[in-house]
């Protein structure tokens, strides 16, 4: 009789102890895969090297002299602030999925609860998926971090840093997390009960930061002899080198979103290499015909408009379809950062929305076409190339509007507290001198 | 005592130095500059944003000489900075009061 007990209790035992292993107390039951987390671990690095300094890079060449440490700086300083803001409660706004369920709408399908809030709960034991979430939380935070920092090439030359810095933090809160949410906190979010495709962040990041650079540009207003004096880059030579890192940077912005080391991935890599190569001739192409010469500056922010149009529909197009979204964002970037620009009149000083917003918003929807399996396209998530357009529209414009009034109401509430735009002997002297007290470079005299 | 104040292309640095210095003027200071006459600038284009610049870089060698040499330096400059187009620069002749030697207090044209 005892015997039977232990021999029982034994398997009761083992059976017990079998279920905790397998019972999900973490985010999912999956195997940690070294090499999945090898590349994410890669990706995140390869992210971050986009802002630092990549981006940094790329935009402080393309101003004057006097300002090109307050650029670095502000690049720089979005790094360190989204990190606290991630850490804080960005992460958990934008991925906590408490009250979430397939289907239903509620606040949660547009905000994440603060159930994470300061990584309550991760250990470096939990899981996203294949990987550990420690991972994942740090790839977003670069996906947080490089967003509020493509928004400053609007208004670069004449805004406070203060005011810069207080509108970061609020927007990232405000609007990124939010819109992150919708787009990727999974099952319940708005636009992913929608079928919405957005890989790496067409509409997350792209045409969100694109439409608060263009409300900034036109709140801040002109630069001081813009339209009369030639205010031309000081350094294409650093943009060139900028823009090459962005370029490189990119795989792990496109091919990261598979958060895995497999097919998906390989083929984010390949499509964002054509798109961006077809941009860069097709807009080196247009200033060639249009002007008789092409450029340096021409081809790279060509290259860029591909890297951004790409992006949303890295995880879903083939190789052809790239070559086509590549083509068309080349010319549609170029018709906004020329055309369009001159003709409204606003000064978006480094091309923010013409290349992040206009991009953004051309990948977001030939995502819509060409993820076809009968194009090219790794398949629709919709019934239709039609029904797929809606979804892909539907999350476009509530990105337009969202972004748009929240960034009106923040730089507004920022106006008030702070003070949006340095004044005329500021920026006159430069923000290195006036913000700074610090001079980009100190040659002898 | 003479100043000469000669405006020339950046390329034409080296003849005129060369020159200078066969006629026995043992120093000079050089400047980079901007400016133009009749020699119009050059446009550059930024993403679709036109610019006119008017100023060319030139380069500004000041020599200052007794009142005898004057004349044969002005020549010599001439001859090495000159390719007959229009943007070849001028010199400019200045009387000079006084000229000091810091290192040993000599005046005059013992201190040229």
């Amino acid at each position: 009789m005892c015997g039977l007990l232990a021999v029982w209790g034994r398997r009761l035992g083992l059976f017990l102890g079998l279920c905790f292993l397998v019972v999900p107390g973490v985010a999912g039951a999956d195997e940690l895969n070294a090499g999945d987390t090898a590349w994410m671990l890669t990706a995140t690095a390869l992210v971050l090297f986009m802002t630092l300094p990549g981006l940094a890079l790329f935009y402080a060449g393309l101003v004057r002299a006097k300002n090109v440490l307050s650029v670095l700086m502000q690049c720089f300083v979005s790094a360190c602030a989204m990190t606290i803001v991630w850490i804080g409660w960005g992460y958990s706004m934008a991925f906590d999925t408490t009250g979430m369920s397939e289907g239903t709408m509620n606040l949660n399908s547009f905000v994440g609860g603060l159930g994470k809030l300061f990584l309550s709960g991760v250990g470096a034991d939990s899981m996203t998926g294949t990987i550990p979430e420690t991972v994942f939380i740090t790839f977003q935070m670069t996906f947080a971090i490089i967003t509020p920092a493509l928004i400053a090439g609007a208004f670069a030359e004449r805004m406070k840093f203060s005011a810069m810095l207080l509108f970061s933090v609020m927007w990232s809160t405000i609007v990124y997390a939010p819109v992150c949410h919708m787009a990727w906190s999974g099952p319940g979010g708005f636009f992913w009960d929608l079928g919405v495709l957005d890989f790496a962040g067409g509409t997350v990041v792209h045409i969100n930061a694109g439409v608060a650079a263009l409300v900034a540009a036109i709140m801040i207003g002109k630069r001081r002899g813009f339209g009369q004096v030639p205010l031309p880059p000081h350094s294409l030579t650093i943009t060139v080198i900028g823009a090459s890192m962005l370029w490189v940077g990119w795989f792990g912005f496109n091919a990261g979103s598979a958060l895995a080391a497999n097919g998906s991935a390989g083929m984010a890599m390949l499509v964002t290499q054509v798109a961006t190569a077809t941009a860069a001739l097709t807009w080196m192409a247009v200033e060639w015909i249009k002007h008789g010469k092409p450029s340096v500056l021409g081809i790279v922010t060509g290259a860029v408009a591909g890297l951004v149009a790409i992006t949303p529909a890295s995880g879903s197009v083939g190789p052809m379809g790239a070559l086509a979204i590549g083509f068309v964002s080349g010319l549609c970037c170029f018709w906004g950062a020329t055309t369009l620009k001159q003709k409204l009149g606003y000064d978006d000083s480094l091309d923010a929305f013409s290349v992040h917003g206009i991009g953004g918003i051309v990948g977001a929807i030939l995502t819509g076409v060409f993820a076809s399996e009968s194009l090219g396209g790794l398949g629709l998530s919709k019934e239709s190339i039609g029904a797929q357009l809606g979804a892909q529209s539907i999350s476009v414009i509530f990105t337009i509007v969202y972004s748009g009034v929240l960034s009106f109401l923040i730089l507004k509430i920022v106006d008030v507290l702070v003070g949006l735009r340095v004044n005329e002997d500021e920026e006159s002297q430069g923000l290195d001198l006036a913000l700074h007290s610090e001079q980009g470079y100190n040659m002898e005299l | 005592m003479k100043l000469l104040k000669c405006v020339v292309r950046p390329n034409a640095l080296e003849k005129v130095k060369e020159a200078l210095s066969g006629l026995g003027v043992m120093g000079m200071t050089v400047s980079e500059v901007k400016g133009f006459g009749r020699q119009k600038g050059h446009k550059e284009l930024y993403r679709g944003a036109e610019y006119t610049i008017d100023f060319t870089p030139k380069i500004e060698i000041e020599v200052v000489v007794g009142d005898d040499l004057a004349e044969q330096c002005v020549d010599a400059v001439r001859e090495a900075a000159q390719t007959g187009n229009i943007g070849d620069g001028k010199i400019f002749m200045v009387p000079i009061d006084e000229v000091v030697r810091i290192r040993t207090g000599e005046t005059g044209d013992a201190a040229i």
